[in-house]
């Protein structure tokens, strides 16, 4: 499954090499083109069969959230910074995979016989924490993992019942829908596809791939929020698992194309997909920069729901995994230059 | 121009849905330039053909409102911002969706710090639904305020002046103006209030010479209001910064150099927390000499926004001054 791969893969942002060579391997014989770009996108494009000379991107980004080494003390701990949004609940007792070594590392906690009164209730900041790797000293730490060393989450895929639970699923999930559409029947127009790098810290890989591309519309693809813990009032869930892909309308980076929104939901209803509209405002997807690119982009975002995002266990069900590769197929082939008329 | 004012502030397009605004601009400039199209990302461009420098003008048409978020069991609808929305200025305030669905803010009751201004969170929209299943919208439908256009004296009163009163100032040089030295594009942009973003995108399009935005800026002219030298009523006001941009000397100069040669009254004006389109326009490609001319408003991004019909009337005058010289 390439979606096993791909979550298991090493990738924080500024060090995608590894999932950058799952994907070339994946998809290249499948496409027509395929380059590295400056940044470090793959950007591949597969021809259609010519009946429309629409330019249309597809974008999922390679990078995932994760640390950096920034410094070791005496007693051979690395002091590490987060690379993108960590929450720092999560990283006292968390294993992790540190260097293209992999080495084993985890945050360690202070034993509970140990706590002070009040102490359990207080979260650590990230600076208070560090990675032990086993180092003995500060030498052998630096030599190790020296600085600037990347570590990930050292969590392994996973296959439940009909979900499946693994790190990064933001974005493999969305990588490994598009190499699925990439595996598939050509569409009537180029399909462009951007594996992007560097998301999860500023848009930045999407940015230049859009202008590189210049394309006449665009989609991003994703692993989103889905949020059902029970609340206290009835006033949100992000989206729901299993209720199919979820539709962005508005999140804090863009403000989708309704056009696009419209041919997605048309479509949803026609095929009989199940599809939901992500709770608008919140979150940010590639499509930010995309949109802003060059003369403007009309852009959309279709996203696989996953719960715990952004942590070791995230958790997504391949029913709307299916349906979110579904959705994306059955749109793309009724998209043509009419629908941005 | 009231008329024309009170239909541009009156008509529905929040951002990111500027369809219904943008025809009606269309059909009131059409007859007076050589070429109208809409970009990629939906802005309106009016395009009046000439030899001389390409210059930009830029009216953002999109407006504040809130999106529907989620659809309680009962019927309620919580929101979520489009652009900058007070939870001071939604309480009682009344909303309008895109078909003319109406619904009404309330505000949760029971809160901790009941005598505290709500969060958003603590507000939802009544759209008259008893449930779920019977609620009129839905999550992703977007809303704006509702209140009618009012006049009082010269002073001008409407939510969405914020920028309507610029697109109307744009409308009217079009209709006024005969002859230009210079290739003009007028750009309504979309997406202004979300982070301009439809003016960064049409701007790079154009690859203009000079940009000029035109929008409102706020007064320091109301009862202990934080300090600021533009008042209602002065003139319009020449941009020499804001938190987003520093005005181009060249543009300022020029404004105020027309101004002064044609006897309009105007001010100067150093913003210190907002920005506009011009400050994106600056920014694209290899950079853009851009200014803004501002028309001076008190409570923005309320519902009832106040201009000067004066500072309106000399706006239009100080730009036609631009338009019919050379730079």
């Amino acid at each position: 499954m390439i979606l096993r791969e791909l979550s298991d893969a090493f990738g924080v942002s500024g060090n995608e090499d590894d999932v950058r060579a799952i994907v070339l391997n994946a998809v290249r014989a499948h496409v027509d083109e395929i380059k590295i770009d400056a940044m470090g996108n793959v950007l591949a494009v597969k021809h259609g069969t010519g009946q429309d000379p629409l330019r249309v991107m597809l974008a999922a980004h390679m990078d995932e959230i994760g640390l950096m080494v920034v410094g070791h003390d005496d007693n051979g701990f690395l002091k590490v910074r987060s690379v993108g949004g960590i929450d720092p609940r999560l990283l006292p007792g968390t294993l992790f995979s540190v260097g293209p070594e992999r080495l084993p590392g985890v945050i360690g906690v202070k034993p509970v016989h140990l706590l002070q009164s009040g102490e359990a209730k207080k979260v650590s900041k990230i600076e208070d924490l560090a990675v032990d790797i086993g180092a003995q000293n500060k030498d052998e730490a630096e030599k190790l993992a020296p600085l600037g060393t990347y570590a990930t989450f050292a969590t392994r895929f996973r296959e439940l019942e009909s979900t499946v639970s693994g790190k990064a699923f933001d974005d493999r999930a969305g990588c490994a829908v598009l190499v699925e559409l990439l595996r598939g029947e050509p569409f009537t127009f180029d399909l462009h596809a951007a594996f992007t790098v560097q998301e999860e810290v500023g848009l930045r890989g999407a940015r230049v791939a859009a202008f590189a591309i210049d394309p006449d519309c665009a989609f991003a693809l994703e692993g989103t929020i889905a949020d059902e813990i029970p609340k206290e009032k009835d006033a949100s869930p992000t989206t729901r698992l299993g209720k199919g892909p979820a539709i962005t309308v508005m999140d804090r980076s863009f403000i989708a194309d309704r056009r696009l929104v419209r041919l997605l939901i048309d479509t949803a209803e026609d095929q009989d997909i199940p599809y939901q509209i992500k709770q608008p405002g919140l979150g940010g997807t590639d499509a930010g920069a995309i949109h802003l690119a060059r003369e403007g982009v009309p852009s959309a975002t279709v996203a696989v729901p996953s719960r715990y995002i952004h942590s070791p266990v995230a958790l997504l069900s391949m029913d709307d995994f299916d349906n979110t590769v579904r959705l994306m197929r059955e749109s793309l082939s009724r998209l043509t230059c009419d629908t941005l008329e | 121009m009231r008329e024309l004012i009170k239909k541009l502030v009156e008509t529905y397009g929040p951002s990111g849905a500027e369809e219904q605004i943008r025809d009606t601009i269309r059909a009131e400039v059409e007859p007076f330039v050589d070429e109208v199209h809409v970009d990629a990302m939906g802005s309106l461009i009016a395009h009046k053909k000439g030899d001389g420098q390409r210059i930009l003008l830029d009216a953002h048409m999109d407006e504040i409102g809130v999106m529907v978020t989620y659809v309680d069991e009962k019927g309620f609808a919580r929101f979520t911002p489009i652009g900058g929305v007070s939870p001071l200025t939604c309480i009682g305030s009344r909303v309008t969706f895109e078909d003319g669905k109406v619904g009404v803010i309330g505000v949760e009751q029971k809160r901790d710090d009941a005598d505290k201004i709500p969060k958003l969170e603590q507000l939802y929209i009544d759209v008259g639904a008893t449930g779920r299943d019977d609620s009129p919208v839905q999550v992703g439908d977007p809303a704006v305020f509702i209140r009618p256009f009012a006049a009082q004296g010269t002073r001008l009163i409407a939510k969405a002046m914020d920028d309507r009163i610029g697109c109307a100032v744009l409308v009217e040089i079009l209709r006024r103006l005969e002859e230009t030295p210079h290739d003009l594009y007028v750009v309504f942009a979309v997406q202004e209030e979300v982070g301009l973003r439809g003016a960064r995108t049409s701007a790079y399009g154009i690859e203009p010479d000079v940009g000029i935005a035109v929008d409102v800026t706020r007064t320091g002219d109301t009862p202990e209001a934080k300090p600021m030298a533009v008042k209602l009523g002065e003139g319009p006001a020449v941009k020499v910064q804001d938190s987003g941009m520093i005005a181009h000397p060249k543009v300022r100069r020029l404004l105020v150099e027309r101004a002064e040669e044609a006897g309009i009254p105007y001010q100067l004006e150093v913003l210190e927390r907002g920005t506009t389109d011009a400050a994106a326009v600056q920014l694209v490609r290899s950079g853009v000499p851009a200014g803004c001319l501002s028309i001076p408003c008190r409570y923005v991004h309320s519902p009832s926004e106040m201009v000067d019909e004066s500072d309106v009337e000399n706006g239009v005058r100080l730009l036609l001054e631009v338009l019919q010289n050379p730079l």
